[in-house]
């Protein structure tokens, strides 16, 4: 079987509605994994014990463990107990409590990174707690983690595709139901590849942008 | 849960396990080959490894699953969907991996590459016995991460029909209609199965170490066991 350009260029506009569906998810998701990964990074830093703790399992576990079938329990279990959401909501979610893990690493690293004198500095000055935080440490250690956590953006883009596992209409969902409806899957799922390719060869070069303009600070 | 659950759960487990393993030691030689590659004197070369690793870095690996298991029958080749499943997984860990590779070899000293040149080796000699023993140290632990990577992603052969953990766990939720159970019992499955590989791993990384005369980095015991050390 042949290429068939005709059928390719059919399905073009449906294709690109659902990388359109993708982008969303990658952005709410992403909204999600920069609050949710500074939360679990304060969390860790806790001098409770019983705060610190729990949190690095679970932060540990949810790293270790795939996002699909992450995506599997969210998608079956919630509604279970009572807690509705649309499917791309949901997958937003899952991806954002996902990457909440990975970017929690950066802003540890980030804050890791601020000299040990700001901390000095700070009580030296009578700070107290929340303040050292928000007006000392943070305004110093996220800056300097930007360009880390752009391309957990890539990375979370990708795995945008693990959403058609719950019925989320992105990029290839369409491509697959294409290929029910028309019996031809060679150009659906080709193109949904470039696509995907395309846009996250764009983000990284956005993303290279970012580095640069924030200087090159490596995070662990 | 009865017996014959259980035993769709091991099947499903050695799945997952095979895929892991032969993902793993594929894309193994891939980033090998790749990122000795983009170091390559000849630009063709160096521009293929370029494109393989830029691309199957932007590509997302269930992209390319369902390219092998639906579009490529089309053009008339049909692999066995483990091997799909096993291929797809491994060029796009690989792809990550060649940049570890890169990484590493480039951050061995100049000088051993000049003492290696003064001592007369050939560019295959010092990058044999020289350059590649000590960036191999280097690449142990990034490795360990991607190989987590690669046991996360495994999972994503359940959407093409492959019987692996995931999949398996799906017909047991079918089966005992208990979703929250069988879907934690599965998380669950899959942390241990990483703390094994990270043990593992951590295993490599001290050998790899000591093999080049380093002192290792204290594992987690080690750490606990050890008496705290006096705060500067």
């Amino acid at each position: 079987m042949n290429f068939d350009w005709r059928a390719a260029w059919d399905s073009v506009p449906r294709l690109l509605d659902g990388m359109l569906v993708a982008l969303q998810a990658t952005v709410l998701g992403y909204l999600i994994a920069l609050v949710l990964g500074l939360v679990f990074a304060l969390l860790r830093r806790s001098q409770q014990p019983w705060v610190r703790m729990p949190v690095a399992v679970v932060v540990e576990f949810i790293r270790s463990t795939p996002l699909l079938v992450q995506l599997f329990f969210l998608f079956f279990v919630l509604p279970t107990i009572g807690i509705e959401f649309s499917p791309l909501a949901t997958g937003a979610i899952g991806l954002g409590v996902h990457y909440a893990t990975y970017t929690s690493e950066v802003y540890r690293a980030g804050i890791d990174g601020v000299p040990p004198g700001q901390w000095e500095a700070a009580t030296a000055l009578n700070l107290s707690r929340r303040r050292t935080w928000t007006a000392v440490i943070l305004p110093q250690a996220v800056p300097r983690v930007v360009p880390a956590l752009a391309n957990y953006v890539i990375a979370m883009f990708k795995d945008t595709p693990q959403l058609t596992a719950i019925t989320v209409l992105e990029g290839l969902s369409v491509a697959r139901s294409l290929g029910a409806e028309t019996f031809r899957y060679l150009e659906p799922f080709t193109l949904v590849g470039i696509m995907y390719l395309t846009m996250a060869l764009v983000m990284a070069w956005l993303a290279r942008i970012v580095e640069r303009r924030f200087g090159r600070v490596r995070a662990v | 849960m009865s017996a014959g659950l259980l035993r769709h759960l091991l099947d499903g487990l050695l799945v997952t396990l095979q895929l892991t393993i032969f993902g793993g030691a594929l894309g193994l030689v891939f980033a090998v080959v790749a990122g000795l590659a983009r170091l390559s004197r000849s630009r063709p070369v160096r521009a293929l490894a370029f494109v393989y690793t830029e691309g199957f870095r932007g590509l997302p690996a269930l992209v390319v699953l369902f390219w092998f298991v639906f579009a490529l029958p089309r053009l008339g080749f049909q692999m066995l969907p483990l091997f799909a499943g096993v291929l797809a997984l491994a060029l796009n860990i690989g792809a990550y991996g060649a940049e570890v590779v890169r990484g590493a070899i480039r951050a061995v000293p100049n000088s051993q590459l000049e003492a290696a040149t003064a001592l007369n080796f050939t560019r295959w000699q010092r990058m044999r016995l020289v350059v590649f023993p000590q960036a191999l140290v280097a690449m142990v632990p990034p490795f360990g991460n991607l190989l987590i990577e690669l046991l996360k992603a495994t999972a994503l052969v359940s959407i093409v029909y492959i019987p692996d953990l995931t999949f398996q766990g799906q017909l047991v939720r079918a089966a005992t209609g208990n979703t929250a159970m069988t879907f934690f019992g599965l998380l669950l499955g899959y942390a241990v199965i990483a703390l094994a590989f990270t043990g593992f791993m951590r295993w490599v990384e001290r050998r790899a170490a000591t093999s080049v005369g380093r002192q290792p980095e204290p594992g987690l015991v080690t750490r606990m066991i050890r008496r705290r050390e006096v705060a500067a």
